[in-house]
C-alpha cells in the first residue's frame, strides 16, 4: 500500500498578518512559513505505517512553489520516501476544488490507496480540499480523525461527530483521510535522517505532466473568488475592575447582568 | 426561473437545531434581498410547524441515512435538484464540514465555508469569512450557479416569522453507488455539556491550574455554575488537565460565545484566534501585562485561585 500525504506550508501561527495595498492579500515579505500543524499529524501517521510495514511508501504531495521544498524536506527527514511537487503558473489562483483536482491528478499518477490529510490548513481555514479529492477520485473519506488503524484493504477512523462526539468509522480502502489533534505526536527528524533526507527526490510536474487541462484549474477557473480581505475589527478598550475578590466578583456578574446583558 | 434559498436543518430527536433556526433566520432576510423564496430540508421526518414559523414555505423530507458521508451527500443534492436550489446554507456542524465539500466536488458547485456573515449586495450574495485563524476577513463570491455556504453557529439572532407550517414535499433520492464508510459507534463527549463550537458560554483554564485536579475543582465549577462548557488553553491540553476536545484556538476549535471567561491565560496569538470574536471576554490573570487584557472588555488582575471560588458563588446567586 503507499501512502501520500498531502503538505502545505501556511504562515507560522504566530504572524501578524498584515493585508496588502489592494486589499486582495497578504503581504509576505517577511512573513515565516511552518509545515501546516494539521500536516505534521499526517506526515507522522504514514511514517507509523511504514514502521508497522502497513506502508510500502509514503509520497509527500505539495501544491506550492519551490520555496515550499524546505518544508518537504523536513517531511523527509520524519520519514517520507519521496516527494512530487505540483508548480505550474496555471495553478495561479485555485479555489479549493481547483487545489483538488491538481492534487487528485497527482495522487492517481502515483496509485495512492492511502491518502493522509490535514483537518484544515490554517491559512485558508477552508478543511474542503481533502473530501474533494475524496469526491475526485471515487474514494472513501473520513474527516478530522483522531485515531486511525490500517488492517489489509480496510480502515478504522474515529472521526468528528456531532456536538463535540466522536463516530467510529469504518471502510475500505482507497481513502481519504483528514488528520486531526490527538492523532500521535509527530515526532523531531534526527539528524542522520536530516543529512539523509536531503538525498531523497523531489520531482517536479506541472499541468502537462499531469495530463490537466489548464483552463480547468487556477484563478480562471475558480468558482470560489475572495474579492477584499480586511482585519477584523478592533476591540473597545476594556474595563479593569478594581478590588478583593468578592467585590470584584459581585461587581462582574452585576456588569454582565446589566452592562453587557449577557447572563 | 425563480430564485430558492434551501436551507439544510440538521435535527436532534426530530426537532430542528437551534442552528438551522438560525439559518432560516437569516435565509428569510436573504430571500427578501433576493427575491427569493426560502424552503427548509432535513433528513427523515419534518416538523413543518417549527419551519414554517421561521419563514420555510416548504420543507423537503429527505430519505436518507444521516449517519454516512454519502447518505448526507446524496440527500442535499436530492433536496437540491427537487427544489431548484440556487444557494444552499447549512449550519457549519462537523456532518457538514464533512460532507458539503464532496458535495460541492459532485455538483461542481462553488463552496464557501464557516462563514460568519451573509449579505446581498447588488443581487448577488457576499460571504464573510475568517481566514488565517481569524486574524483577517475575506469577502467572497461564488460563480457558479448553484451556491453553497456553511456558516458558523451563533453568527446570527433567532427570529421567527409566525409563518404557517410549511408545505411539505416528499424526496427519495436515489440510493446512490458511492462508497461504503460504516458507521460502527457513537462515542460520547466527556462532559454532558453543550460543545465548545456551539456554546453560548465558556469558561477556559490556562496553564496556571497547574494539575488536572485543580483543573477539575476550579474551572469545571465555575464553568457549571455559569451554565458554561469549560475550554482549555494548548498549555493545558498538552500538559493534559483537560482533553483535546476541550481547546480552544487555532489548533483546535474556533468558538462564538457570547461570554468568554479566560482564567490564567496569557492570550497567545493563536488562543486569541480560536476566541477573539466572542461578545464579552472576561480575563482573571495575575500579570497585568498580559496580552489577553488587551482584548478583554473586563479585566481582574489577581489570583484566580482567589476570584474563581467568589466569582462562583455570585454565579450561582445570579443564576438560580
Ligand atoms: C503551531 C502552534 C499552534 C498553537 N495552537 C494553540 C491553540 O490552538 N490554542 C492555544 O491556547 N494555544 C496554542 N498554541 C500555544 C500558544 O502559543 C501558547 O503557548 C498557549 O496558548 C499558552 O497557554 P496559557 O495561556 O495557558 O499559558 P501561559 O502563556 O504560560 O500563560 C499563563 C498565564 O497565567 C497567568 N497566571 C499564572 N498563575 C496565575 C494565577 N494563579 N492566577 C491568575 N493568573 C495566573 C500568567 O500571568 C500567564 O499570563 C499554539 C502554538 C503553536 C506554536
Ligand atoms: N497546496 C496544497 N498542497 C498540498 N496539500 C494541500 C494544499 N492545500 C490543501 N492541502 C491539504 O488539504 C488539507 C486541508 O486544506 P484546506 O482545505 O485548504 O483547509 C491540508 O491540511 C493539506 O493536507
Amino acid at each position: 500500500m503507499k501512502v501520500g500525504v498531502c503538505l502545505k506550508q501556511v504562515p507560522a501561527t504566530d504572524t501578524r498578518i498584515r493585508i496588502n495595498g489592494a486589499g486582495t492579500g497578504i503581504e509576505t515579505g517577511d512573513v515565516k512559513f511552518e509545515t501546516n500543524p494539521y500536516d505534521e499529524y499526517a506526515v507522522e501517521a504514514a511514517t507509523q505505517l511504514k514502521e508497522q510495514k502497513k506502508a510500502t511508501e509514503v509520497v509527500i504531495f505539495t501544491l506550492g512553489e519551490a520555496g515550499a521544498e524546505s518544508r518537504i524536506r523536513d517531511a523527509l527527514a520524519r520519514g517520507a520516501d519521496r516527494a512530487v511537487r505540483l508548480d505550474d503558473p496555471a495553478f495561479a489562483g485555485s479555489d479549493s476544488l481547483g487545489k483538488a483536482r491538481i492534487l487528485a491528478a497527482a495522487l492517481k499518477a502515483e496509485d495512492i490507496s492511502l491518502v493522509l490529510c490535514g483537518r484544515q490548513a490554517v491559512d485558508t481555514d477552508s478543511s474542503s480540499v481533502p473530501a474533494m479529492i475524496a469526491e475526485l477520485l471515487g474514494f472513501a473519506q473520513a474527516s478530522w480523525v483522531d485515531k486511525l488503524s490500517v488492517d489489509g484493504g480496510n480502515f478504522s477512523a474515529n472521526r468528528a461527530a456531532g456536538s463535540g462526539a466522536r463516530e467510529v468509522v469504518t471502510g475500505a480502502l482507497p481513502a481519504v483521510v483528514s488528520c486531526d489533534k490527538g492523532l500521535n505526536t509527530p515526532r523531531y527528524a534526527s539528524l542522520p535522517n536530516i543529512m539523509a533526507a536531503k538525498k531523497k527526490p523531489i520531482v517536479v510536474k506541472n499541468a502537462a505532466a499531469l495530463g490537466i487541462d489548464p483552463a480547468s484549474v487556477g484563478a480562471g477557473a475558480a468558482l470560489v473568488v475572495e474579492t477584499r480581505l480586511t482585519l477584523p475589527p478592533g476591540r473597545p478598550a476594556g474595563r479593569i475592575l478594581q478590588g478583593d475578590a468578592a467585590t470584584v466578583a459581585a461587581e462582574l456578574v452585576s456588569l454582565l447582568r446589566n452592562e453587557a446583558k449577557v447572563i | 426561473m425563480s430564485k430558492n434559498i434551501l436551507v439544510f436543518c440538521e435535527t436532534e430527536a426530530g426537532a430542528p437545531r437551534k442552528s438551522a433556526l438560525e439559518l432560516l433566520s437569516k435565509g428569510r432576510e436573504l430571500a427578501a434581498a433576493l427575491g427569493a423564496s426560502l424552503s427548509a430540508m432535513v433528513i427523515g421526518a419534518a416538523d413543518a410547524t417549527t419551519l414554517g414559523s421561521y419563514g420555510a414555505t416548504t420543507v423537503y423530507a429527505v430519505s436518507g441515512d444521516a449517519s454516512s458521508t454519502e447518505g448526507v451527500v446524496t440527500a442535499v443534492q436530492g433536496a437540491v435538484s427537487a427544489s431548484g436550489a440556487t444557494v444552499v446554507l447549512a449550519s457549519a456542524s462537523a456532518l457538514a464540514r464533512d460532507a458539503f465539500p464532496r458535495l460541492s466536488a459532485r455538483i461542481g458547485a462553488g463552496l464557501v465555508v464557516e462563514c460568519t456573515d451573509l449579505r446581498v449586495d447588488g443581487g448577488r450574495v457576499v460571504a464573510r469569512r475568517p481566514i488565517y485563524a481569524g486574524k483577517a476577513l475575506a469577502d467572497v463570491e461564488v460563480r457558479s450557479a448553484i451556491a453553497l455556504y456553511t456558516t458558523r453557529p451563533n453568527s446570527f439572532p433567532l427570529s421567527a416569522s409566525g409563518g404557517a407550517a410549511a408545505a411539505v414535499v416528499a424526496v427519495s433520492p436515489a440510493a446512490s453507488a458511492g462508497t461504503t464508510v460504516k458507521l460502527v459507534e457513537v462515542l460520547a463527549p466527556a462532559g454532558a455539556t453543550v460543545d465548545l463550537t456551539e456554546a453560548e458560554r465558556i469558561v477556559s483554564g490556562g496553564r496556571s491550574l497547574k494539575s488536572k485536579e485543580q483543573f477539575d475543582a476550579v474551572v469545571r465549577p465555575l464553568a457549571a455554575s455559569a451554565r458554561a462548557t469549560p475550554g482549555a488553553s494548548r498549555a493545558a491540553v498538552d500538559a493534559g488537565y483537560a482533553g483535546h476536545g476541550d481547546q480552544v484556538g487555532q489548533t483546535g476549535k474556533v468558538v462564538n460565545p457570547t461570554l468568554y471567561i479566560a482564567l490564567g491565560i496569557s492570550g497567545a496569538i493563536q488562543h486569541l484566534a480560536g476566541m477573539r470574536t466572542s461578545r464579552v471576554i472576561v480575563a482573571v490573570n495575575k500579570d497585568p501585562e498580559a496580552p489577553i487584557f488587551q482584548h478583554a472588555s473586563y479585566g481582574i488582575v489577581a489570583d484566580l485561585f482567589e476570584v474563581a471560588p467568589a466569582l462562583q458563588k455570585e454565579f450561582q446567586k445570579a443564576l438560580l
